[in-house]
């Protein structure tokens, strides 16, 4: 199967060769960082998590993508979901594998990185977070491959992968859980502190990762013969309606604990750092209000029923969820855990061009696999249609 | 002997299995892995400093800075210039940055803006060694927090952990920053995190902490919190002190005279 990825026209060419690029400087960036160290990068001894961890963070969030498919159409028989079950157990693992890429990209001592399994720490989050994101990116490559493996060959799928794909579906709840878990257990850092850490990662994830798989299903649609088909987009349409106003209802929560109580330990500095600068800084304010903006209009464009159901407007909106819960995610919830330092001063990050461009390096190989692996599905699918 | 195929396999398994194995049987069947101290190391359960800043603040005035730069003779720490990426041990900050909860608008002019030192806090329940995945943070069983510079992968994690701001990352190579290298402490590489270790080094061969050592108006009282008869624990019994954000549940070592 896999040399079905090695044909095809030559826009997809094109589009390998653009991410190839991109790729090659992020590369060529990451042996200037590890020459000099994490200097090149915005990070600082206050900020000392930025934008690397922070695209983790979000990513591990897309990997979602698989489970709010699988578990319709395992658990709840939803057939229309059968058709792209494989469509969201592969963006969860070009997730998965950008998620892994910015860990190392991130640590200091990227050759040392195999020491957290020759001295495993249960007490540490990112024990259980390895464990974790490697777990559910193994059950998705396994899962996913034997599925569309059989529908190749045009017999069922093994019942062994069954068992993996009913493992898949808690385990997809506690890669969400086990990265929230991460800021989640912190004294001293205000921001992070709270109990709803958990569910609030849950329901971004939930809304962010079906929104690109809504918007990756109508590209395929645009650039090959094989049509997701219009109910199972209009059942996820539903999926990020609910999971996202769960996500802006959660964030609500958060402001009337800290606005309410006044107490400054319930993250009170940090969102008045977000949403209005602090101290005189204010560098991610407008970014936080585009990120409001932008749930506002999603929930419009996605609870109205007669918007929903049209096309344009259905991009548009699954556009502006994941754009939002990437600012949201990807930026405020990190950085913002740093500010203020636990001095009470405010350092405020912004990422250089270098470290800029390892980031974009990450996605684009993230995108490389993703395109790799949905050629090879469209093309079985096209086969068998 | 023929090798067939399959043999030479089987063969190259088994070699592979032993070498997964291998570290196993190293922990089992190992010889003991119990350091040898020297007799004339100082022991204590729970080493502790108090901090008296009225005994200090004449002499800082004056721009004593003796026990920071024993702390950077003793550590091979790095002057590096960027303030961002500084390496800090044992430094001050005002009293409303070091105590923030404890400020309040009408503080004492005594007080008010005072520089107070501040620097690992040796936590008895430290959450920087609860979240490190490597163990390169531990705590020793002096109650010392200590890092393996050669086992930290720099994830950093353990800075976001901090409360105290105590941590420092090396995000570069620090030794061209070092003024004068003292070849009894190791210098770091870039990638790793670094902090005060309580002079553990120093410990162990019988001296106090070497900022202790340093400090001509004796502000700086050393000695095991566990031992009600140390001096560290008469000054506690005796007078008023307080902690660094005592509401986390860290239990810091470090306590101050205000």
């Amino acid at each position: 199967m896999l040399v079905k990825a090695l044909t095809g026209s030559k826009k997809y060419w094109g589009w390998t060769i653009f991410l190839l690029v991109l790729i090659a400087t992020g590369f060529a960036c990451y042996l200037w960082q590890l020459q000099k160290g994490l200097t090149i990068t915005g990070m600082s001894r206050d900020v000392s998590w930025g934008l690397y961890i922070s695209q983790f963070t979000f990513l591990v969030g897309v990997a979602a993508s698989a489970v709010m498919v699988v578990l319709p159409y395992y658990l709840h028989n939803v057939k229309a979901f059968g058709r792209i079950t494989i469509l969201g157990e592969f963006l969860a693992i070009a997730a998965l594998i950008m998620c892994l890429l910015f860990v190392i990209v991130d640590v200091g001592k990227p050759m040392r990185i195999l020491n957290m399994i020759f001295y495993p720490t249960p007490n540490s989050m990112f024990f259980w977070d390895m464990i974790a994101l490697n777990g559910y990116l193994l059950l998705n490559i396994i899962a996913g491959w034997h599925a569309l493996e059989a529908e190749y060959k045009a017999v069922p799928p093994p019942a062994w992968t069954k068992i993996l794909v009913y493992i898949s579906i808690p385990w997809a709840v506690s890669i969400h859980t086990v990265t929230a878990f991460l800021y989640a257990g912190l004294p001293g850092r205000h921001y992070w502190l709270t109990a709803i850490m958990a569910a609030r990662f849950l329901a971004s994830a939930f809304a962010s990762g079906p929104a690109l798989l809504i918007i990756l299903s109508y590209i395929i649609k645009r650039v090959s013969k094989f049509d997701p088909g219009r109910e199972a987009i209009q059942k996820l349409a539903a999926i990020v309606t609910y999971a996202t106003i769960i996500s802006v209802f959660f964030v609500g929560l958060e402001f009337f604990t800290a606005f309410y109580s006044q107490v400054p330990a319930h993250g009170l500095d940090t969102l008045k750092y977000l949403f209005a600068g602090l101290d005189g800084h204010g560098k991610l304010v407008p970014w936080m209000w585009t990120f409001a903006i932008l749930a506002v209009l999603a929930l419009v464009l996605l609870i109205n029923p007669r918007t929903r159901t049209r096309d344009t407007y259905l991009q548009a909106a699954c556009v502006a969820v994941f754009v939002s819960m990437w600012i949201e995610k990807g930026i405020g919830l990190v950085i913002g855990g740093f500010i203020p330092n636990p001095f009470e001063r405010v350092t405020e990050y912004v990422p250089t061009l270098p470290e800029t461009l390892i980031a974009l390096g990450v996605w684009a190989t993230g995108f490389l696999i993703l395109t790799f692996l949905y050629k090879i599905a469209i093309a079985v699918k096209e086969e068998t249609v | 002997m023929e090798t067939s195929r399959r043999n030479f396999l089987k063969a190259g398994g088994a070699c592979l299995l032993g070498l997964t194995i291998w570290p196993a049987v190293k922990g089992f069947a190992g010889n003991s892995t119990e350091y040898i101290t020297s007799s004339k190391a100082l022991t204590g359960e729970k080493w502790g400093l108090v901090i008296d800043m009225k005994k200090c603040w004449p002499k800082y005035q004056e721009g004593c800075r003796e026990c920071f730069l024993a702390c950077q003779r003793a550590h091979n720490i790095p002057d590096v210039t960027n303030k961002e990426e500084e390496i800090k041990w044992i430094w001050t900050e005002p009293y409303e940055n070091a105590f923030p909860e404890q400020e309040h608008e009408y503080i004492a002019a005594s007080i008010k803006g005072k520089p107070f030192i501040v620097l690992c806090n040796h936590c008895e329940n430290p959450p920087c060694v609860r979240v490190c995945p490597t163990k390169a943070t531990f705590k020793r069983r002096d109650g010392i927090v200590m890092m393996d510079y050669h086992r930290c992968i720099g994830c950093r994690y353990c800075m976001a952990a901090c409360p105290y701001g105590a941590r420092s990352f090396n995000f570069s190579d620090p030794r061209p920053f070092i003024k004068e290298v003292n070849p009894e402490f190791p210098t770091r590489e870039k990638g790793v995190v670094e902090k005060c270790n309580f002079c553990a080094e120093r410990i162990d061969t019988g001296l106090p902490p070497a900022c202790v050592e340093a400090c001509p108006a004796g502000a700086l009282v050393f000695g095991d919190l566990d031992d009600p008869n140390s001096e560290v624990r008469k000054i506690l019994a005796s007078r008023y002190t307080i902690q660094r954000k005592p509401e986390l549940g860290t239990h810091p070592c470090i306590y101050y005279l205000v």
